[in-house]
């Protein structure tokens, strides 16, 4: 018999996952360079236009790192869109009429957060109903309280403090991506206070996921629960606090999307929950939990993003086409993800 | 306790619904011993290692483990292992998606003071960790990347990196072939001069006999004895273990040379294959013949069957069924041609673990049926209780559910779906693997007496000498082809060589 020794069933190091990771990033880069040479009379390439990308969807990256979380545990939350609904309503509503300082205001928005997920999230782990029923009552009790606190479109006041911060702008350093306007004017590319939040909780939850007990265990628990909990860990609390941390996550992306649109209406951020799971799915992160990684979701969001922007630019098409070019890509990565796991499968 | 025990069970008790599961078990495991634990399917093994875990509670007796002062309850498995008793069972319980290091770790991971992981640390421990087992691992690799055989000794060096005392094996070799298993008893051995004690659970005899120094054997839920291995002769265990004498093993028809060329055809198979899986074949079975599969584990002797069945669609070739060419292209035209097929892994692909016994037995027949005809209430009554008779299922009732049933038993009830479709042509892949000897026997007693019927069987085992007992004809397989046939008088020594392929002198 032929002796089969450890050697021959070594692999290369670069898995599947750091293939799909890279493809993902790949494909934003192409994305992007196709509109750069497409739309170059339109200067396309601007980096002001890219930054635009970025603080178009601040808010989204960050909800998306949230859903990345509880999806890396095999879970899924679909209340997120409707949580950035309320949490924009809330301030919109709690500063124009309420009179409350913008302080009060956004420690209050970011405990609902909290608290919203662990009741969700007690409901999930530790009642055992299913995440897609509790978070879809999530849903329906979010947009409801949503327009139990107006019906109407309800603005925030430029001049509370809250409203300040939409105004600050942080302005690329040393020139980089400056350029001259029609009137000779320097315009410096500058980027929304929320990006640089979105970057510093894409940074941070990188490091969570990487480095910290419960970010393993979030991997842990998406791999095999089973074992998870036969290895000593809490599989329980952690579900429990991936969905306190996603509710959290998307209150803290609610105030930067309200930062961006001013307002609060009924309506806000309506299917967000899909782009914020289509951004993880383009990333890399599996539906069935255990792998994925935040750094692909932000390429997500950013794909999504330059596909609206590269629509946008073209001008003569209608904006439903990003959707479809956003299913084709999904489609795309979905079978990727398939055959990987095939490829898997044959070589045990 | 006694001298040199680590661990010591004394008069438990435990009853589930209706059954006594156990009743006032003893078990001693000393120091650096392997202990077998066995029985028949139902004795109630699982049970007492459960009741040791946490996993069941018992309702009397006293466990006590060596270094703890008075008696042991286990709140969990958990709470088990902070005490030294680690369990490794046969399905691997680590995370697949993680790396080597961090399954070795996950729970107890070196931090630092801020309270994050120190990954070089944890690797460099692992790598460590590794290296004492004498395993050449690369553990920043995904645990995904390595054989079973591998994961099982990295859940092995798991268990044991955390001070265990007592190490108990659930049946770790089922999914392991040779070369795999004397690695795993190489494993077993250096930890036993270490000190540890071990549970073997296992229904491999040879196995016992090759690594294990004791045997203890449970019957009914009660306790036969202790013994040690040289006491207690491989007959005497089987005896011991069923209760009665080997003689009723003898009793099968031993491989009586009939010759089937005058028969009728019942499968002819011409030139069918499956991509990747297995070579262009030929295969006639006759009307009441037994034809075994026989090669090593992976030689494709599953892949065929499920070629002939539709399982896998086979591209090439031709097959006639009972005189006549039919296209199957999936299994309910199988089935309608009157097939049936036990698949191997029961577990993924046989039982409805949330179904009961009664509606596992009839779904294939309602699948047979289609959706649109449900078989009335009263029929599905009758035929759930016509089987559990004539199969002997040990359930509580026809309304149990299915995942309740102990693993030989559930193995009858899916044979019982078959048998209910009333099948001209049944293939049995392992039907016999991981159930006990007592319902192995009647298993092939069966299959015997089905063929006797004029039903046609493919019968699919790595037991070369149960092979032997019910197949007329053997197909021989190697590495994805069929290289061979062998009937008449068989026995063991030209099977091994035909699977081996010793003409060929490689």
């Amino acid at each position: 018999m032929k002796k089969i020794t450890l050697a021959d069933r070594r692999k290369p190091k670069v898995g599947g996952n750091t293939v799909m990771l890279m493809i993902t990033i790949v494909l934003f880069f192409l994305l992007y360079g196709a509109g750069c040479v497409m739309y170059a009379d339109k200067e396309f390439g601007r980096l002001q236009n890219f930054l635009n990308v970025m603080i178009n969807n601040a808010g989204l990256i960050i909800v998306a790192c949230g859903v990345t979380c509880v999806m890396l545990t095999g879970g899924i939350d679909i209340s997120v869109g409707s949580v950035v609904a309320l949490t924009c309503m809330f301030m919109s509503v709690g500063l124009a009429e309420w009179g409350m300082s913008s302080g009060v205001l956004i420690v209050l928005v970011l405990l609902i957060g909290v608290v919203f997920g662990a009741v969700q999230g007690y409901c999930i782990a530790y009642l055992e109903i299913q995440p897609f029923i509790v978070t879809m009552a999530g849903l329906f009790f979010a947009r409801g309280m949503t327009s139990v606190i107006s019906t109407q479109q309800v603005s925030v006041p430029f001049e509370s403090w809250f409203g300040q911060l939409s105004q600050i702008k942080c302005e690329i350093p040393f020139g980089i991506g400056a350029y001259l306007n029609k009137k000779g004017v320097v315009i410096t590319p500058y980027v929304r206070i929320t990006v640089v939040v979105a970057l510093i909780v894409v940074l941070i939850t990188f490091l969570m996921l990487r480095y910290t007990k419960f970010g393993r265990s979030l991997y842990a628990v998406g791999g095999n629960q089973q074992s998870a909990a036969l290895m000593g860990l809490n599989v329980k609390k952690t579900r429990m606090l991936s969905h306190v941390l996603c509710s959290f996550y998307a209150t803290l992306g609610g105030l930067c999307f309200c930062l961006n649109t001013m307002c609060g209406t009924p309506t806000q951020a309506t299917g967000l929950e899909m782009d914020a799971i289509s951004s993880a799915v383009i990333g890399g992160t599996l539906l069935t939990g255990g792998v994925g990684n935040v750094v692909g979701t932000f390429f997500g969001v950013l794909i999504n993003g330059t596909i609206s922007s590269l629509v946008k630019f073209n001008g003569k098409l209608v904006a439903s086409w990003a959707n479809i070019i956003t299913a084709v890509l999904l489609c795309f990565f979905i079978l990727l993800q398939a055959i990987f796991a095939k490829i898997k499968e044959r070589k045990k | 306790m006694k001298n040199n025990a680590v661990l010591e069970m004394k008069g438990i008790c435990m009853t589930f619904p209706g059954v006594k599961a156990l009743d006032h078990v003893d078990f001693t495991l000393k120091k650096g011993e392997i202990r077998a634990l066995m029985g028949e399917n139902g004795a109630g093994k699982s049970t007492l290692i459960k009741c040791l875990t946490g996993v069941n509670k018992f309702e009397a007796g006293e466990i006590y483990i060596d270094g703890i002062d008075g008696p042991v309850v286990n709140k969990d498995t958990l709470d088990a292992q902070k005490k030294g008793i680690s369990t490794v069972y046969q399905e691997i319980n680590l995370c697949p998606n993680l790396s080597v290091a961090e399954n070795l770790f996950i729970g107890r991971e070196p931090l630092t003071k801020f309270g994050t992981i120190k990954r070089r640390s944890m690797i460099a421990k692992a790598a460590q960790l590794m290296k004492d087992m004498e395993l050449d691992i690369d553990v920043t690799r995904n645990l995904e990347e390595y054989s079973l055989a591998m994961q099982q000794m990295i859940a092995i060096a798991r268990a044991v990196d955390m001070e265990c005392k007592v190490l108990i094996l659930d049946e770790p070799t089922s999914s392991l072939d040779d070369n795999e298993v004397e690695k795993l008893f190489g494993m077993m051995r250096r930890l036993r001069d270490q000190g540890v004690g071990i549970i073997f659970v296992t229904h491999f005899l040879e196995q016992v006999y090759a690594v294990c120094d004791g045997i203890t054997v449970l019957r009914n839920g009660q306790l036969v004895g202790e013994y040690s291995i040289e006491e207690l002769p491989r007959v005497k265990l089987v005896a011991a273990m069923m209760g009665k004498d080997f003689d009723d093993l003898a009793a099968i028809r031993k491989g009586e040379n009939r010759d089937f060329s005058g028969e009728p055809l019942e499968i002819e198979a011409k030139g069918l294959s499956h991509a990747g899986k297995i070579k262009p074949f030929d295969l006639e079975i006759h009307k009441g013949e037994v034809v075994g599969l026989t090669g090593l584990l992976g030689s494709g002797r599953s892949e065929l069957a499920r070629a002939i069945y539709g399982a896998d669609r086979s591209q090439t070739g031709t097959l006639k069924v009972d005189g006549n060419e039919q296209k199957i292209k999936n299994p309910i035209d199988a089935m309608h041609l009157g097939m049936g097929y036990l698949p191997d892994d029961r577990k993924a692909e046989g039982i409805v673990g949330d179904l009961s016994v009664r509606e596992n037995i009839i779904l294939a027949m309602q699948a047979k049926l289609g959706p649109m005809h449900k078989i009335p209430m009263q029929k599905q009554i009758e035929i759930a209780d016509k089987y559990i008779e004539l199969l002997q299922i040990k359930t509580a009732s026809r309304e149990t559910l299915i995942k309740q049933l102990s693993g030989g038993n559930q193995q009858k009830v899916i044979l019982a779906r078959w048998l209910a479709t009333d099948p001209d042509f049944l293939i049995l892949d392992e039907p016999t693997r991981g159930i006990d000897v007592g319902t192995k026997t009647e298993i092939q007693k069966l299959v015997v007496q089905l063929a006797q019927e004029g039903k046609s069987l493919i019968f699919i085992s790595s037991e070369i000498e149960e092979m032997l007992r019910v197949c007329n004809k053997m197909a021989v397989l190697r590495d994805g082809a069929k290289v061979g046939e062998i009937s008449g008088s068989m026995t063991q020594e030209s099977v091994l060589s035909a699977i081996a392929g010793g003409e060929s002198n490689e």
